[in-house]
């Protein structure tokens, strides 16, 4: 089971900006571990963020993506109380999905 | 190993089998292609070389526009695993903004489809394993526009 993200959102003069940090090992497929054995490639693929139903946010990652990706962005509107939902699925079809309330 | 040709393989089989399907329901009406959220852009995240990259992303020759690209990079990073990577955008109708790395095993880093009301802004931090360069590619009123900027890695971020 993937671990919650941390997501704050915070609306200022008409724009809302939400903070995501992902928790996620983002292997890039390319590294050895200590037997020498290739460490098989798992890393988020896609992220979505959701604002009243709709898509405000549509993000595809590759394994060049830091460990534990955060992302930053702004969207017009939003207002305090209300809810910006953030998904993710990764290359081995685990997904997450968690929410948080937009603060002033 | 000769497993894991196969399995890619077998993947690669059923993918396509599943466009096919696709292809047949958009043919019948039953499916739009707008209900769809855009798929992982598989040929574009596993190109080894940057012009195989814009290709993946449809971007192949785009046009050099530093000043309504805003790239912030680190000049040096310490550490190559969490390098942070700002992009933004003055140029009007912003669509998509991409994060690549020229000397990255994998060239591209991330890409951002931006709806309409959201603005064009993303910060997020990416692996480098050696001084590379970081390019931006911005799509912009159905026009490609890069920008790129050199950051130098004292630790590689790929060792482990």
């Amino acid at each position: 089971m993937a671990n919650p993200m941390k997501i704050r959102a915070t609306a200022k003069e008409g724009v809302t900006e939400v903070k995501i940090l992902m928790q996620h090992e983002m292997e890039t497929g390319l590294r050895k571990d200590a037997d020498g054995t290739l460490i098989p490639a798992w890393f988020i693929t896609e992220v979505k963020a959701q604002y009243q139903g709709r898509i405000v946010m549509e993000a595809q990652f590759g394994q060049s993506v830091s460990k534990n990706p955060y992302l930053l962005f702004r969207f017009k509107g939003g207002a305090a109380g209300e809810k910006v939902s953030v998904s993710w699925v990764d290359n081995k079809g685990e997904s997450r999905t968690d929410e948080a309330m937009i603060a002033a | 190993m000769s497993n894991e040709i196969d399995l890619s393989r077998r993947k690669a089989l059923k993918a396509s089998g599943g466009v096919g399907l696709l292809a047949l329901l958009g043919g019948i009406g039953l499916f739009r292609p707008s209900d769809a959220l855009a798929e992982w852009n598989k040929a574009a995240f596993s190109s080894k070389a940057m012009d195989e990259a814009l290709t993946g992303l449809g971007a192949t020759t785009p046009e050099a526009n530093a000043a309504g690209i805003q790239l912030t990079v680190p000049e040096i990073a310490e550490n190559g695993s969490v390098v942070p990577v700002t992009v933004s955008s003055s140029l009007a109708n912003v669509e998509q903004i991409s994060i690549l790395v020229d000397k990255n095993p994998n060239v591209l880093a991330a890409s951002f489809t931006l709806p309409q009301g959201t603005e064009a802004f993303v910060t997020t931090r990416v692996k480098m394993g050696q001084t590379a360069n970081v390019v931006a590619i911005v799509k912009a009123d159905g026009k490609f526009y890069r920008t790129s900027k050199e950051v130098k890695v004292t630790a590689g971020g790929c060792g482990g």
